[in-house]
């Protein structure tokens, strides 16, 4: 049984939520008069493991971190525990991944042990049909004018979005889980996320690359890499502060590659994804040799030469 | 008491029947057995009755996507002959685009399939796993037949491009995806919102959303 201990007064509404989407769970509150806060005056919630059996539960509930599934993993209800959320938690969880604050651990404060996989995959879903309907629209908005463009969907960038983003929103959260895992083994301080929290934190970290992805469409370059840039700095924060409290235990080095690391990945793909979807106007991949090759130079000359 | 307990029908040992007195009576048959033969009859009809009684069934269910209203015909039978229908004749109209690369052109022909199956099949494991009640197989019949209004834009941006492939065609065509791909998403969840939980109905729209979506995008950019 998991106790969830509230340190402070004025957090009994997070207490009420808490209560309301795990009601099988008891809650004991403790008001302190000291409260130990932080230095903006917002107090952290602390999970105190005060049953016995919550190591045995653990080991076997370690996929999703505490939330016992329902029946084995052959069986629709397990399935369905990990879609467990209403609208408005989904909601809430997307703002949360777009305004990051500095002590607002995602995991801890929006999840509260209830990670879903309905967020992390409709996001993806939709990034990759965004990233290559935009890239397709921002082609065709940049050869507009050239007489010899011919228009063409090309409709394989959404298998090459899928497979990217995909891969990336998988096979990262699965590597990270497991090196931590490790490093909870080998050094006894070091915290770690299950699984599916780690999934789902950087699922939704993915959801400002959405509207980013539709502002590329405008072909500026300057205006493309300042948004890149905000992009980045909300998501990857995100993710930073999301495990920096967990890697901090460990020893220095080793907690700032971890940290170097994830910003590196999360950089690669934001950089990957718009310099294959979106090209700049001097760029463009030549036809194949069946027509002559078209250069274009600049853009100023593009956009001098008139239009049909 | 323990007695009594142990013979449940205790009360009902003394109540003997004489064999003097005989157990007669009637029992009518209901009209079940008649219309039993006449459903074993079903057999000689002849082949154009069978064949017209299911495409009246499918013409009913394409009537009732035209004016959507909440309704169970859809529900009650269905049938996936409508969306394999729809799905043919879609994948066949977006043949034929002119490409410089096979490559750089719009979906081939299997693409289109994939896209309209498994994504049905994606958005009814997302219902379900939601908490929704509906079966599977209706979820599919619901999302198929409501591609029929993006099938019939289609046939419209089809003609609209024999007569002229320029920005005001582009426009006419823009205008007719749109509406049906509004259409397409209102029919679709006029059907399957009764059946999901009420505080999750938003969660299950959008994927349906997206879909008539990027359905309505392959239509619109499909140049020959």
């Amino acid at each position: 049984v998991l106790f969830t201990v509230v340190v402070s007064g004025a957090e009994f509404e997070e207490a009420a939520q808490l209560l309301s989407s795990n009601p099988g769970a008891s809650t004991l509150s403790v008001s302190t008069s000291n409260n130990s806060v932080s230095a903006e005056g917002r107090s952290e919630e602390v999970k105190l493991d005060l049953s016995d059996e919550e190591e045995a539960e653990q080991e076997s509930s370690e996929l999703l971190g505490g939330q016992k599934p329902t029946g084995g993993f052959w069986t629709f209800e397990y399935y369905q525990s990990f879609f467990n959320v209403d609208t408005t938690q989904v909601l809430d969880r997307v703002k949360g991944s777009v305004m990051p604050l500095p002590g607002r651990n995602f995991i801890k404060h929006h999840l509260r042990s209830n990670p879903d996989l309905y967020g992390p995959f409709w996001i993806c879903v939709t990034l990759v049909f965004t990233v290559a309907i935009s890239g397709n629209l921002s082609t065709f908005l940049i050869e507009m004018g050239n007489p010899a463009y011919h228009y063409t969907p090309q409709f394989h960038r959404v298998t090459v979005a899928s497979i990217v983003i995909f891969l990336y929103a998988w096979l990262v959260p699965i590597s990270l889980w497991g090196f931590l895992s490790w490093r909870q083994g080998v050094e006894r301080q070091v915290g770690g996320y299950s699984f599916l929290e780690t999934v789902c934190v950087y699922g939704y970290s993915l959801f400002i690359y959405i509207p980013t992805s539709i502002l590329w469409i405008i072909p500026f370059e300057w205006l493309r890499w300042t948004l890149m840039v905000v992009a980045m700095v909300i998501s990857g924060s995100v993710l930073v502060l999301t495990f920096w409290p967990v890697v901090r235990e460990d020893t220095k080095p080793m907690a700032v590659s971890t940290v170097a690391i994830i910003v590196a990945l999360h950089s690669l793909l934001a950089i990957g994804c718009k310099m294959y979807f979106f090209q700049t106007a001097s760029h463009i991949s030549p036809l194949p040799p069946t027509t002559a090759p078209i250069q274009i130079d600049t853009q100023t000359t593009h956009f001098g030469s008139t239009l049909n | 008491m323990a007695d009594d307990a142990s013979k449940p029908f205790a009360g009902l040992a003394d109540v003997s029947i004489s064999e003097d007195i005989a157990v007669e009576g009637d029992i009518s048959v209901p009209v079940g057995t008649s219309r039993r033969d006449e459903e074993l009859s079903t057999l000689d009809e002849p082949v154009k009755e069978t064949v017209l009684r299911d495409l009246r069934a499918v013409g009913n269910k394409f009537v009732h996507v035209l004016y959507p209203k909440r309704s169970s015909a859809l529900l009650r039978d269905w049938d996936l002959w409508g969306p394999l229908l729809l799905c043919v004749t879609l994948a066949l109209l977006l043949q034929g685009g002119a490409t410089e690369t096979q490559e750089q052109g719009g979906p081939q022909f299997a693409e289109v399939f994939v896209i309209v199956w498994v994504g049905s099949i994606v958005i009814t494991l997302n219902s379900k796993l939601l908490g929704g009640t509906l079966s599977f197989f209706q979820s599919l019949c619901v999302l198929g037949y409501c591609i029929m209004p993006l099938t019939a834009a289609l046939v419209v941006c089809r003609l609209v491009l024999l007569l002229a492939n320029n920005a005001v065609s582009f426009a006419v065509r823009l205008l007719v995806v749109s509406a049906s791909f509004g259409w397409s998403t209102f029919a679709s969840t006029a059907f399957l919102v009764d059946s999901q939980p009420p505080n999750r109905k938003a969660l299950v729209v959008y994927p349906v959303f997206l879909f008539y979506f990027v359905i309505g995008w392959i239509i619109l950019t499909f140049s020959p």
